[in-house]
């Protein structure tokens, strides 16, 4: 039973990590919370059920569709709900925030109408293999889930860390103007920061269809509170912040019900916020603003 | 100075407009009850208050299709003549009593069926109730209704009748002695329902091995699940609504879970079999309404209806019929067009074999009858013997 739910806490806190990235990553560059991933992860999942179980196509497909689309959608907020607000004289600074907001809504309504209001299950036989250990049951899909959040994070560390177009976005986060001084095209980073972190959300999507065969138009605000509250836990903008915070959330979340009370379980995380905020308020991987 | 002359203007409008429908109905009215003493064709008018605009307009809609079907039956046979007058209360309280006084005091109906919503009913029984006006609830569950007063009737079976005829069917058949509790602590409807599920547990005597809750939306369960399979319950009593007991559902038979469900009315719904597919097999729930009944008049009834609005009727529409041929009954029996006649003979209703089945009130005007307790098996729901 208990590594059951060791497993049941990973496959969670995997997901909520994936999604958690996506947030930090916008937040890094832009310094904006952006409301509407939680709706891009959510529309992520659906085009996952239309393209499985609609056209009938394989997994990968799938994949590639909710890649494309959500980084689609990715261009269109920024280039629509954000870029116009930049630079702008008397835009106030939550000005980003709440057009992101709006964005939200008009995604879940959207959704609403395309997809019905009921509940939608994925159904792809790749979701349904599993393997017998001892008594316990594993299925490919939470290994999956696992080693695709470890990889997404090697990766981004690497990008941002290594890379030239990682450093021109840690040079344009830290100052758009001198960045674009120094020769750094920060429209185009910026459009891409938001694209990879909405296409993350598309596969955030997928993977938690998968996982727990359940897709509606409410999950996105859900999964995007907990996206919040993970970087606020694991500090702003920090890739391993989003990480671990997404792994401590999702295995909290887990043993509280094991070993609490389940009607406890969301309270779990924003209790565990307020802590981290008293004791560290940067965060568990932030770095302290000094101004 | 300016927002009182506004006012000023509003509420004259307002009362020549009461004024003016006043009079349109007392001229109806005279019609009605000049006929109604002569102890031939008993003829009545009968306000309804439904939801038939806004987000719940589905169920208005099955009520009103119910109800006109009713009426030309009744009207067809020649002994009571109904005129249904129909009203839109759009699921608002405030509405649904402008319509249902505007009903009582110049439409002067003789009864009234509806609302829809037990909030609703909340705020339309007590006015009915102090005009002396019979009021037959078609679809409202809520604990506490036809306590409201002598004229509150409803023929919709509570939750609290529901859940427990369910549970003694599932526990008698798998001989269940241990039990695992389920439910969404964040909506009153399953809320109130789980309250019904612990106390008949606790007075059937079985043994509650745990309580586990989850919220509306949420999509994973397998921590509860996996909690609960350690404890090797015979039953799961699952108080959820079906967009989130289908999940449940499917998670728990993924996980190995194999023992049956029993669920509350939120739980009964074709749905689940849409989402859950195999993995909803074993869910039992207790229903008013089973349209493969196989008794002349439930199909008579599902087909007319199926010709009419092309899609099978639900309970809402099943209640709704069978309430319209209740009052046609008390109608009949008081023999005239009384309020006060019509409420009498509506509390001695007893034994009427509807489309339900054997229904009767019992002294507060509440439901007496058996439910219809159903099961899934090969994703298709069937009686649960």
């Amino acid at each position: 039973m208990l590594i059951e739910q060791l497993i049941n806490g990973l496959t969670l806190g995997s997901i909520y990590a994936i999604v958690a990235l996506g947030f930090t990553l916008v937040f890094g560059v832009l310094g904006i919370i952006n409301m509407a991933h939680g709706e891009i992860f959510m529309f992520g999942a659906f085009i996952g059920v239309m393209i499985t179980s609609t056209l009938n196509a394989p997994l990968w497909v799938a994949f590639a569709g909710a890649i494309i689309i959500t980084a689609i959608m990715g261009y269109m907020l920024e280039r629509f709900a954000l870029r116009p607000l930049r630079h702008k004289q008397g835009v106030s600074h939550l000005a980003p925030l709440i057009s992101t907001i709006g964005v939200s809504i008009l995604l879940e309504n959207l959704s609403h109408h395309l997809f019905g209001a009921g509940n939608h299950p994925f159904r792809a036989s790749f979701a349904e293999i599993s393997f017998q250990i001892g008594s316990i049951t594993v299925y490919l899909v939470q290994i999956v889930i696992f080693v695709i959040s470890i990889v997404l994070m090697i990766t981004l560390s690497f990008w941002l860390g290594k890379t030239k177009a990682g450093k021109a976005l840690r040079a344009t986060a830290e100052n758009l103007e001198t960045a674009s001084l120094l020769g750094v095209d920060t429209k185009r980073t910026i459009t891409m920061t938001v694209i990879i972190a909405s296409a993350m959300g598309g596969i955030a999507g997928i993977l938690v269809g998968m996982a727990f065969n359940s897709v509606t138009p409410q999950m996105g605000l859900s999964m995007g509170l907990k996206g919040l509250a993970i970087i606020i836990l694991g500090g702003m903008g920090s890739v391993r912040g989003a990480m671990a915070g997404g792994l401590i959330l999702g295995l909290a979340e887990t043993f509280i019900v094991v070993y609490g009370d389940s009607g406890y379980r969301d309270a779990i995380a924003f209790l565990a916020i307020i802590i981290i905020l008293l004791i560290r308020p940067q965060g568990l991987f932030g770095q302290k603003i000094s101004t | 100075m300016k927002g009182l002359f506004k006012k000023l203007v509003g509420f004259t409008a307002l009362s020549s407009l009461l004024v003016l429908s006043a009079c349109g109905g007392t001229g109806e009215q005279a019609g009605s009850d000049s006929e109604g003493g002569n102890g031939e064709v008993v003829k009545a008018d009968v306000g309804v208050v439904s939801f038939i605009t806004g987000s719940g307009a589905a169920y208005g809609e099955a009520i009103t299709g119910g109800l006109k079907l009713a009426q030309e039956e009744i009207n067809a046979k020649g002994e009571v003549e109904i005129n249904l007058i129909f009203e839109d209360s759009a699921g608002k309280q405030d509405q649904a009593l402008t319509a249902a006084q505007k009903l009582i005091n110049s439409d002067n109906v003789t009864a009234i069926i509806g609302p829809t919503l037990s909030t609703e009913m909340n705020v339309v029984g007590p006015e009915a109730d102090l005009s002396g006006v019979p009021i037959i609830g078609t679809s409202t569950t809520a604990e506490g209704i036809p306590q409201i007063g002598d004229y509150v009737f409803r023929n919709s079976i509570p939750e609290a009748l529901a859940i427990p005829a369910s549970m003694e069917k599932a526990v008698e058949k798998y001989d269940a002695k241990k039990v695992a509790l389920m439910y969404g602590n964040d909506d009153v409807f399953t809320k109130s329902g789980f309250d019904t599920m612990k106390k008949t547990a606790e007075e059937m005597g079985l043994e509650i091995l745990t309580i586990e809750t989850f919220q509306k939306g949420q999509s994973d369960y397998n921590a509860q699940l996996t909690k609960i399979k350690n404890y090797n319950p015979d039953l799961i009593l699952a108080s959820a609504l079906y967009n989130e007991g289908a999940v449940i559902m499917d998670q728990a038979r993924k996980m190995g879970i194999d023992v049956p469900f029993v669920g509350g009315n939120g739980f009964n719904s074709p749905e689940v079999i849409k989402i859950a597919g195999d993995s909803s097999n074993g869910l039992i729930v207790a229903t008013p309404w089973y349209g493969e009944k196989d008794d002349p008049k439930v199909q008579e009834f599902v087909k007319k209806f199926e010709d009419e609005h092309g899609k099978t009727p639900d309970q809402f529409a099943a209640q709704a019929y069978d309430a319209l041929y209740i009052l046609a009954n008390a109608l009949k029996n008081a023999g005239e067009a009384d309020r006060d006649k019509v409420r009498a003979a509506l509390a001695e209703t007893k034994d009427f074999e509807g489309i339900l089945g054997n229904f009767s009130f019992d002294e507060e005007g509440d439901v007496l009858m058996d439910p219809t307790v159903l099961v899934i098996e090969d994703g298709a729901f069937k009686v649960f013997e």
